[in-house]
């Protein structure tokens, strides 16, 4: 199996007014294709900036990360811009749909920015909501919908450019535990059914119980990796 | 793509209908300013040229100088020192050009009941090819009526108005300064003078009648003014040298000495009449361009808020794959949107609101395409100017910072 993320001794440095914070302290993993990983840590542990930079919405200070064996430490925004469309999905905590497009608007949208002709971003649309159940609400608006139903939109909108890599950061956080469970049936049947390699942020352990293997960050380094089933806490 | 975006466009300005609204009418103030503004300045300018015009083209004025008498100078056409027999001597200088005396003075005119006070201009049979005007009904004065004197008279429109209730006036005898006169002609309708006097308003005679019966004193035997027609505009400047040269010789004028007479090219007036009022429209133009301005300033103000407000989305457009260049596109298109539909309206505004002061208030309002197309096109820039800051400052939003924008 091929890797899709490679970190090498990554690091992420911020620098505010009272001197440089480092964030994470080389971290190095690989994320084989197929695999479903959850990232866990407590607050301030550095998971979401992790996930900011497998996401290509930030860059590393230090190490190397390479995306699907391209390095994107010198790739210029419009290149990340295009594997953020092409080799990535994101799924939020808050959704993020646009309130005023249609679901199947907002499911098509980034194939717009793939240059997909419009019959056939609809189909692929209409085609990715009826995957996740949805549809038959095609037309309707974001805010006419629950949040379960919200995430689902989402969850199709990520899948629909057929991306290498899901990112789901807290996906269950705003969902109650029912919808928060339907939820991650359903990412574990994407992950099953379309060999789509999943990685999610929780802090939720019974959430990241569906996922194969878990990574657990502390103070910007790799507390545990290994499989979740194996995981027995972090001593402090 | 582009189409993808302009219809994405349209909806965010659906979404904000009032503040989309109030946004373009600023532009659309601004370009129907523009268009009404411009189109009141050449209608005055067409409308001073037409008056301009109407004199005749190409015209040379000669007229009687200030004549010094014992130091008290009199104003121009004072002491006429223009005789018919100048006349003749221009005449001889290109024989095809036109050349009229006109003397002129005020008569009591008296038909039946009526009577009525208006100009009298004695001239000859060149005349109204000169001024490039017709006699309507009847004829007009044929060499014979110049050489004899005889008592005829050709009316303006607003005389016959003035003196004959419904019968036809070509043939009636009025009387002019208590004496009578035949009419043979009624002239066109020839509107305004430069100088604002209704030319509708004046009968025209032969110039030795005029000499001869009602213009008494020094008009006896001199005429107050010549006017001249050129060929052509061009030998218009070596014609006004002539016509001095050889004045000067007829009236025995020493070398050093000032000329009696006075030469005016029309031509030179109607340039600089059309270059004043050439200015006005420019600078009504521009006075009108301001509030182009500010509206597009409202624009980008607007759109600046709209971004702001918007931060969250372009993050998720960011993060969906969007590049920057296709962020900037989309706040572009936003604000040429605006603009243009503001200036679409604006000039179907202007051009309406031209016509109607035009009918209304009898204003000269001259509306062209040359203004609507500027103001179609400074409209778009006005979307492209204002709205590139905005655009850019979106689509330079660092992805994560959008993100997490509330």
């Amino acid at each position: 199996m091929s890797a899709v993320i490679q970190l090498d001794a990554l690091s992420k440095d911020y620098f505010t007014d009272a001197g440089a914070v480092s964030v994470l302290k080389g971290v190095s993993l690989t994320i084989s294709r197929g695999e479903f990983v959850a990232i866990m840590g407590p607050s301030g542990s550095g998971k979401s900036t992790l996930m900011n930079i497998l996401g290509c919405l930030d860059i590393p200070s230090g190490g190397a990360y390479r995306l699907d064996g391209t390095d994107i430490g010198t790739l210029p925004e419009s290149e990340l811009a295009r594997l953020r469309g092409q080799v990535i999905g994101f799924v939020f905590q808050g959704f993020n749909l646009l309130p005023r497009m249609s679901l199947g608007n907002n499911v098509a949208l980034p194939l717009v920015y793939q240059h997909v002709g419009k019959s056939e971003r609809l189909t692929r649309a209409a085609d990715m909501l009826s995957r996740v159940g949805l549809g038959h609400l095609v037309d309707s608006l974001p805010t006419r919908i629950s949040g379960g139903q919200q995430q689902r939109v989402a969850i199709a909108r990520a899948l629909v450019t057929r991306p290498s890599l899901i990112l789901a950061d807290e996906p269950t956080g705003n969902l109650d535990s029912h919808t928060g469970r339907e939820i991650m049936e359903l990412f574990q049947r994407i992950n099953r059914e379309q060999g789509i390699t999943l990685v999610l942020v929780t802090h939720d352990m019974s959430v990241a119980r569906y996922a194969q293997r878990l990574v657990y960050l502390k103070d910007g380094v790799l507390a545990y990796d290994g499989p979740v089933a194996e995981f027995q806490g972090v001593t402090a | 793509m582009i189409a993808t975006l302009l219809g994405e466009a349209w909806q965010a300005m659906l979404a904000n209908r009032l503040r989309t609204f109030l946004t373009a009418l600023g532009i659309t103030i601004g370009v129907a300013a523009v268009v009404l503004m411009v189109a009141i300045g050449q209608g005055t300018q067409q409308k001073v040229i037409g008056t301009i015009n109407s004199m005749g083209a190409n015209l040379l004025i000669v007229n009687s100088a200030s004549a010094r008498s014992g130091g008290v100078r009199s104003g121009m056409g004072g002491m006429p020192t223009l005789t018919l027999g100048d006349v003749a001597a221009i005449h001889e200088l290109a024989p095809t050009l036109y050349a009229s005396p006109i003397s002129t003075g005020f008569v009591q005119l008296v038909y039946g009941p009526n009577n009525w006070n208006t100009s009298a201009l004695g001239v000859n049979t060149e005349y109204l090819e000169l001024r490039d005007w017709r006699v309507e009904r009847g004829r007009s004065f044929s060499e014979s009526d110049i050489s004899s004197a005889t008592r005829v008279v050709i009316l303006g429109q607003k005389v016959v108005e003035n003196l004959f209730d419904s019968e036809d006036p070509i043939g009636q005898v009025i009387r002019v300064k208590g004496q009578p006169f035949t009419v043979i002609g009624v002239l066109s309708q020839k509107g305004q003078s430069m100088d604002g006097r209704d030319q509708d308003d004046s009968i025209i005679v032969p110039v030795t009648t005029a000499q001869r019966q009602l213009l008494g004193g020094p008009f006896r035997t001199a005429v107050g003014m010549i006017m001249v027609q050129a060929e052509s505009s061009a030998s218009l400047n070596s014609l006004e040298r002539q016509i001095t040269e050889l004045l000067r010789q007829r009236h025995h004028i020493r070398e050093k000495a000032e000329n009696d007479f006075g030469v005016t090219n029309m031509t030179s007036v109607a340039e600089t009449a059309s270059e004043v009022t050439g200015m006005l429209s420019l600078l009504l133009g521009a006075i009108a361009s301001i509030s182009l301005f500010v509206g597009g300033i409202g624009i980008m103000n607007i759109m600046l808020v709209s971004v702001t407000e918007r931060t969250r989305e372009i993050g998720i457009r960011m993060a969906i794959g969007a590049d920057r260049r296709t962020i900037l596109t989309q706040f572009l298109l936003e604000s040429i949107i605006i603009t243009v539909t503001g200036g679409v309206i604006g000039i179907l505004l202007g051009a309406g609101l031209a016509t109607a002061i035009g009918k209304l208030a009898e204003i000269p309002v001259h509306v062209t395409a040359q203004p609507i197309l500027l103001a179609f096109g400074v409209s778009v820039a006005v979307g492209v100017f204002f709205g590139l800051y905005p655009a850019r400052k979106a689509s330079r939003l660092r992805p994560i910072e959008a993100l997490r924008f509330q």
